[in-house]
């Protein structure tokens, strides 16, 4: 296996790397810490492989190429953090609502506003739920290393190939600079979805017809014969504006309905000694790398803890986090913010069980030791 | 009677337009087709794309790849598709508050990129779709809903602007000069970098009413009145150009393209 060599790689690279095996052809950013190195390898990389890098104005243009070129039919991404996030969100939304495919890599940092551009953070957890106005579905993956970097980024364009939408990569600057050992997968055994094309002649094509029950309509790109519109008004399957009561519901619950009636596909989580766990930490991206150390610290002296590690932030795993709640006495949330996940994981509680918080938003990481003192004094 | 032009390219089953009686909008829209017609693009490979306001609504009616974007953002989303596939014929159908207020970063680049993008900026001096609002090209001392007190601010001169970001094709038409207006966006079209074309539209509904300019004809007779060609003006002293506007080519000097550029570097890395 000669293809399949270690190598010494930084995240950013990593999700580069997958994002190229993945078939993305056309990157458009913004210069942002501490996501640059993304933008950096996809100018050198893209080129190389036949693809298109451009470096836009701000990074509301550059969201609005990436959308352009899905529709002119390639695979597309950008990258960014929390100051260039809020300003994508616009077309975010907007892509949400045309199901345009596609990738939006947030390195997260330090906030609010400016903030903390070279410190870590996690604090863009509901901004990725619920950042772009108006209902809408979200789906947002979290790597916790550099070896998903990469094949989370494989899977964030599976899905947003696969449902016609947006999806957001979320890292945080340690997973976004850290170098670690990791060996690729062979490029032959990635699975690799494409949006599907008009599978009828343009005469009969009708751009948003699909089941009402979570349908994903067919997509062929911009200058392959089917003339149709897109809007980001409400539209009707035919994709011209409405504004009747009746087709606007018909089209948001559809919208929602491809995350609803496809959770046990779209979510992804990783269990790690759960099954006899009296003391459960829930957490995500580099913080769980830190759960993960506090929970060995905490069995080798025979305290019962197990990890959940959702690398599916959005949707929620709720099911999974009520079953949880249901056995555990406790759930303690590490997060590098305020409590936003907590939040959630609150509610899918249900009082059923405590859950308590670490929280840090200094730009300081959360340490094993900070986890395990709390999984001390809980008990 | 329907013409032929309109049945070629019009969506019919969308028509009526959304546009006030008296609107200059359609004017602008038929040069675009007719300029279209005349070049015999393959429909198949023209992407119409807009922003939001009274001009972005014109794709919706035309039988293209049609692309109506979020406000202002239009020459962004182009040049993602031009970028992505430079065989596809892209043309951004616009308005003054779109291209050169919320979109004025994006104006400015794509023309400072030289992209193979032919802008049509649908210019009729106030933001129409919201009810009046003075835009960055109503005249100082002009009044909107928002400046009742008449409009302090400077407007812009949308081709000077591209000119002097970068665009290789600046030109300016009217909708009383509809045969010249095509004429200027065939030409926009031909050139292959960044081409605009300042559509000078007319809204009797907002701009004119609030600014007492009678009805739609005798807005039509005001631009025939105060455009003077860009031939003609250089042979007139100035004083006889005071209060007036120029209309034509304003600016034409062929620059190297951005996507054809990109090819260049693409192709030297395959030749290693």
């Amino acid at each position: 296996m000669t293809n399949r060599q270690a190598k010494l790689m930084q995240g950013n690279e990593a999700c580069l790397e997958g994002a190229i095996a993945a078939g993305m052809r056309f990157f458009a950013g913004y210069p942002i810490t501490p996501s640059t190195e993304i933008a950096e390898g996809a100018s050198e990389r893209l080129p190389l492989v036949g693809g298109k890098f451009i470096q836009m104005e701000d990074e509301i243009g550059s969201m609005a190429a990436v959308i352009g070129a899905s529709l002119a039919g390639l695979k597309a991404m950008t990258a960014t953090s929390g100051p260039g996030m809020s300003l994508k969100l616009e077309n975010l939304g907007y892509a949400s609502l045309t199901e345009i495919p596609c990738v939006i890599v947030n390195v997260q940092r330090g906030g609010p506003s400016t903030g903390l551009p070279t410190s870590p953070a996690q604090a863009d957890i509901m901004q990725a739920r619920w950042g772009a106005h108006g209902d809408h579905p979200a789906i947002a993956l979290y790597p916790n290393s550099v070896s998903e970097a990469y094949s989370v980024t494989v899977t964030a364009f599976n899905l947003a190939e696969k449902y016609r939408m947006p999806v957001i990569l979320l890292m945080d600057e340690v997973i976004g600079h850290m170098r670690e050992r990791v060996v690729l997968p062979d490029e032959n055994e990635l699975q690799i979805i494409d949006r599907t094309k008009a599978s009828v002649p343009p005469e009969e094509y009708l751009p948003y017809k699909a089941d009402p029950d979570g349908g994903v309509p067919e997509m062929p790109a911009f200058g392959e014969g089917y003339r149709y519109h897109v809007t980001g008004l409400i539209h009707s399957e035919n994709g011209f504006p409405t504004t009747d009561a009746e087709k606007t519901a018909i089209l948001l619950n559809r919208l929602m309905k491809k995350i609803d009636n496809n959770l046990d596909d779209i979510i992804k989580y990783q269990e790690d000694s759960l099954d006899d766990a009296e003391i459960v930490l829930i957490a995500y991206g580099s913080t769980a790398r830190s759960a993960k150390s506090a929970m060995d610290m905490a069995r080798e002296q025979g305290i019962a803890v197990g990890l959940f590690r959702p690398i599916t932030i959005w949707p929620f795993a709720e099911d999974k986090v009520k079953e949880i709640a249901g056995k555990a006495k406790k759930i303690i949330v590490p997060e590098m913010n305020l409590g936003q996940y907590r939040y959630e994981i609150e509610r899918a509680a249900a009082g059923k069980c405590e859950v308590i918080g670490i929280n840090r938003a200094d730009g300081e990481i959360i340490t094993p030791e900070d986890i395990f003192e709390k999984i001390k004094g809980v008990l | 009677m329907t013409s032929n032009l309109v049945k070629s390219y019009f969506r019919m089953d969308k028509l009526p337009h959304i546009w006030c009686p008296g609107c200059g909008h359609g004017i602008v829209t038929r040069a675009v087709i007719k300029a279209i017609d005349e070049l015999e693009l393959d429909k198949d490979k023209v992407c119409i794309v807009s922003g939001i306001g009274c001009s972005s609504r014109a794709p919706g009616y035309l039988d293209f790849n049609t692309l109506h974007t979020t406000h202002g953002r239009a020459l962004a989303f182009a040049t993602g598709i031009k970028h992505a596939n430079p065989d596809l014929e892209v043309i951004v159908i616009t308005g003054d508050g779109d291209c050169s207020a919320i979109g004025g970063n994006h104006l400015i680049h794509a023309a400072r990129r030289n992209i193979g993008i032919t802008a049509v900026a649908f210019n009729n001096n106030i933001y129409g779709m919201t009810g009046g609002q003075y835009s960055p090209t109503t005249p100082t001392g002009d009044k909107g809903t928002t400046a009742p007190y008449g409009n302090i601010d400077k407007g812009f001169d949308i081709c000077k602007l591209a000119q002097a970001a970068g665009a290789s094709y600046t030109a300016r038409g009217t909708v009383y000069h509809a045969q010249l207006l095509t004429r200027l966006i065939k030409n926009g079209i031909l050139n292959k970098g960044f081409s605009i074309i300042d559509a000078v539209s007319v809204c009797p509904t907002y701009y004119g009413r609030k600014n007492k300019k009678g009805d739609a004809v005798k807005m039509m007779e005001w631009l025939k009145d105060h455009a003077v060609n860009v031939a003609a003006a250089a042979k007139l002293p100035e004083e006889k150009l005071a209060g007036k506007f120029l209309i034509g080519e304003l600016y034409h000097n062929p620059q190297p393209e951005y996507t054809e550029e990109y090819k260049k570097i693409t192709e030297s890395l395959r030749r290693g």
